[in-house]
């Protein structure tokens, strides 16, 4: 069975909700709908207080390029454009809606049926795409239309999807691809068009065997092109370089871009949420969030509506336990731990993970023993001993030297180090410095470029 | 004996390569220096602070040769460490005139200590408010103060501020403080702002200042902490020389304006502006007769309500005298 090739680690799976099935979350009387749902530029709210929305009626529009669409994902009136807190505690701008019914706007088709055919054109996907608010659905939440549009030098040769949810106690992609994978395959081959390409992959690890089954299956009766690779386990997997060089065995160059090896990867729930998008003109206004943890009574996998309390999700499965230390958004290695609940669902929402106050609780660092568990633990071959001390230090070439802009955050370092080391937290606070430095220097030399060229014309 | 002299001859040939060597190298590659600029760099403290703009002492002492050249005089270029004293000996040494230095120090512009900015979560990583700032918005519910986690004390090269234990907030050492910036530097939230000292007009230091950054609406900013700005404007009002101005829900106190009268201290409801002991003085005087007068006019509102009460029972009384007095007359008698 296939994997990546560098690093990786093997934390304990802790798949509770695996076979939990799909509930869908009640509509609140009130839903607060943050603007700063993608990575890049926050949405501008386009609605104002008293105004009447249905399900599916545009509410932000992006404020960036790399910015995207966000829509009401319930019916009713605006109450407020305020704020509200985001995961991490920081205020974000949200649009307030009061319930009233449950009205979708009259284009969406909410009907079960399967539509086959793609009808729309390459540019009308990425339009559509745009149009419905995708954005990518693991996590990160980069505009999924700018995905599809790779710089004209790039040449892409193949889609793969990412069906690895390595990341422990997670399992709404799991459950995803067991409710919905006709619909998946159906969104690849939409990727695939988008893209001018006429194969596929859908990687998933091996712990999730029925998946693998139902998704061979699936492709066989009318996907040819589309190929299912079991993976071995190894975290991080889902790391989009990574699972590059899992499935087609390429490289992602250092500083470079995943499409220089030919191969767009997008999330099964992305893929999912462009097949609602393009064949059922349907925006995205909801996904499927794991509420887990080993205290939680209940451990579940919910399709919520985008906006609904996370307090009122944590409710449904059961309420938070007594014995609490810690509450994620997101999965253990990568999610950030939340100060209160009073934040809302957002798009990149996969998972709220709770945790006993001893699990969660950091143990007390000891002087680095030169062990070199993290150099062999980390995925893209980087030192983060070194890192993390240049990084404390504020020593920015060495940083750079060390390649520290290479960091996925994958957060290997940190889990492999036995005197627990805080070692992302140092690197995390030198890599945005440094890409700041780099991005500086590439303006400068543009700028450069620019003006000799502006000169050369002028002779 | 032999080999001795031996030895003694090789290395003696060695060392006059060597130093023909150096000396040609040392005219070839002579690299002149202003003689100014050891002499200013001399009479510089030498703690390559940073807090003049240039990169220690040294880039400071050629700044202000190169000033002295070009403007014949040191335009801006102050030392925060040495203060006017030492920028007077090193416009002594350029043989110009100093212009006269302000002094200013740095001052922590939160007062949101552990009881009336209750924590509401417990941070568990790094002891860095760098890591904490960039991982979430803060123990207690508000965003953009203190963190607490001392980074301004570790950026402090003049051990001029502390963590104060019962506060949960550091404290600026007046006297060791050269203004230097470092801790503003390395404060994530900008919560430290280097103003003026204001020790040059009276004998005490008299300074004013808005203790609170909280940019969110009054009602949030209170929840979050009891003594936050809540923008309500009040000191905007009382302050006779325009010195305060409010911006995004917050009053900032414009040191060049303010006279440190004080109004303003007594004027806030939430005790969000802070001074010094000497305008504190001041300011107890201005709450003593605001007391006073709140109850000297409650009195006398009092004494009215009392005698419009008399008033209205004496007409009241007039009215219970003349209302029997009219059916008297109607009675049949």
């Amino acid at each position: 069975m296939k994997t990546f090739k560098l690093g990786g680690v093997h934390p304990a799976a802790n798949k509770l909700s695996a076979k939990a099935p799909i509930e869908v979350a009640a509509v609140p009387a009130v839903v607060a709908i943050p603007m700063a749902q993608n990575l890049g530029a926050p949405s501008k709210a386009i609605v104002a207080k008293g105004d009447k929305v249905k399900v599916g009626t545009p509410i932000g529009e992006p404020g960036g390029f790399v910015s995207s669409f966000v829509h009401s994902s319930v019916s009713g009136t605006v109450d407020k454009v305020d704020v509200v807190e985001d995961p991490t505690g920081k205020k974000v701008p949200a649009v307030f809606i009061k319930v009233e019914g449950d009205e979708w706007l009259e284009n969406i088709d909410r009907s079960k049926d399967i539509k086959r055919e793609i009808t729309l054109t390459k540019e009308e996907i990425i339009a559509k795409v745009k149009e419905m608010g995708i954005v990518g659905m693991g996590g990160a939440t980069f505009p999924t239309q700018v995905k599809l549009m790779p710089p004209p030098t790039a040449k892409p040769q193949c889609v793969i999807i990412n069906g690895v949810e390595c990341e422990p106690y997670l399992t709404s992609d799991h459950a995803l691809m067991l409710a919905h994978p006709e619909e998946i395959c159906i969104g690849v081959q939409i990727l695939e068009k988008a893209m001018g390409v006429n194969k596929a992959y859908i990687g998933i690890e091996a712990n999730k065997p029925d998946a693998i089954q139902l998704l061979t299956e699936t492709a066989k009766k009318g996907f040819p092109e589309i190929e299912i690779v079991p993976l071995k386990l190894k975290y991080p997997q889902g790391g989009e370089k990574q699972l590059i060089n899992a499935v087609i065995g390429a490289e992602v160059p250092s500083g470079g871009l995943p499409i220089a090896t030919g191969a767009l990867v997008q999330n099964v729930g992305t893929a999912f949420a462009v097949y609602e998008a393009v064949q059922k003109n349907k925006p995205l206004i909801e996904r499927i969030v794991t509420v887990t943890g080993k205290s939680v009574a209940k451990p579940s996998n919910f399709l919520a509506r985008i906006g609904v309390p996370i307090q009122q999700l944590i409710e449904a499965a059961g309420g938070v336990p007594e014995d609490t230390g810690k509450i994620i958004s997101g999965g253990p290695m990568m999610g950030k731990a939340m100060p209160d609940t009073n934040s809302y669902m957002v798009k990149g929402c996969s998972g709220i993970l709770v945790m006993k106050n001893e699990e969660a609780r950091r143990k007390e660092a000891s002087p680095c023993i030169r062990c070199a568990k993290c150099v062999h633990a980390c995925p893209m071959g980087l030192q983060p001993n070194f890192l993390a001390k240049f990084a404390e230090k504020d020593m920015l070439d060495k940083c750079e030297e060390e390649r520290i802009y290479d960091c996925i955050e994958c957060g290997s370092c940190s889990f492999s180090c036995p005197a627990n080391r805080p070692l992302l937290d140092w690197i995390r606070q030198g890599k945005p410095k440094v890409m700041g430095i780099l991005r500086a220097r590439a303006a400068e030399a543009k700028a450069k470029a620019e003006a000799a060229k502006a000169a050369a014309a002028a002779k | 004996m032999n080999v001795i002299l031996l030895a003694l001859g090789v290395l003696g040939v060695l060392g006059a390569v060597g130093s023909l060597v150096l000396y040609f190298v040392s005219k070839k590659f002579y690299v002149y220096e202003d003689p100014r600029v050891g002499q200013v760099e001399e009479v510089l403290p030498g703690a390559n602070c940073g807090g003049c703009g240039f990169p220690g002492c040294h880039g400071m002492a050629d700044a202000c040769v190169k000033e002295r050249d070009a403007s014949n005089s040191l335009g801006s270029l102050l030392c925060p460490v040495g203060g006017s004293d030492c920028m007077a000996k090193v416009a002594g040494i350029l043989g110009v005139e100093a212009g006269a230095a302000e002094p200013k120090l740095a001052v922590v512009r939160c007062n949101g200590n552990l009881e009336c900015r209750p924590k509401l979560s417990n941070y568990d990583g790094v002891k860095s408010c760098a890591v904490a700032a960039s991982t979430f918005a803060g123990e207690t519910g508000c965003a953009f103060g203190c963190l607490g986690l001392g980074d301004c004390v570790r950026a402090c090269t003049f051990d001029a501020i502390h963590m104060n234990a019962i506060t949960g907030l550091p404290e600026v050492d007046e006297e060791k403080c050269v203004a230097c910036g470092a801790c503003a530097k390395a404060c994530p939230k900008l919560v430290i702002e280097i103003r003026k000292k204001n020790a040059a007009k009276t004998p005490a230091v008299k300074r004013v200042w808005v203790s609170c950054i909280n940019k969110d609406k009054g009602g949030v900013a209170r929840k979050a902490c009891a003594s936050a700005c809540i923008g309500c404007g009040k000191c905007e009002k009382t302050c006779k020389f325009e010195a305060i101005t409010i911006a995004n829900n917050l009053a900032y106190i414009d040191p060049e304006k303010c006279k440190a009268c004080g109004m303003c201290v007594a004027e806030c409801p939430t005790g969000a502006i802070h001074c010094t002991t000497a305008v504190q003085t001041i300011v107890e005087k201005l709450k003593a007769k605001k007391a006073a007068d709140a109850a000297k006019a409650k009195e006398e509102a009092a004494k009215k309500a009392a005698e419009a009460a008399a008033a209205k029972a004496a007409e009241a009384a007039a009215k219970v005298a003349e209302a029997p007095a009219a059916p008297k007359a109607d009675q049949p008698q």
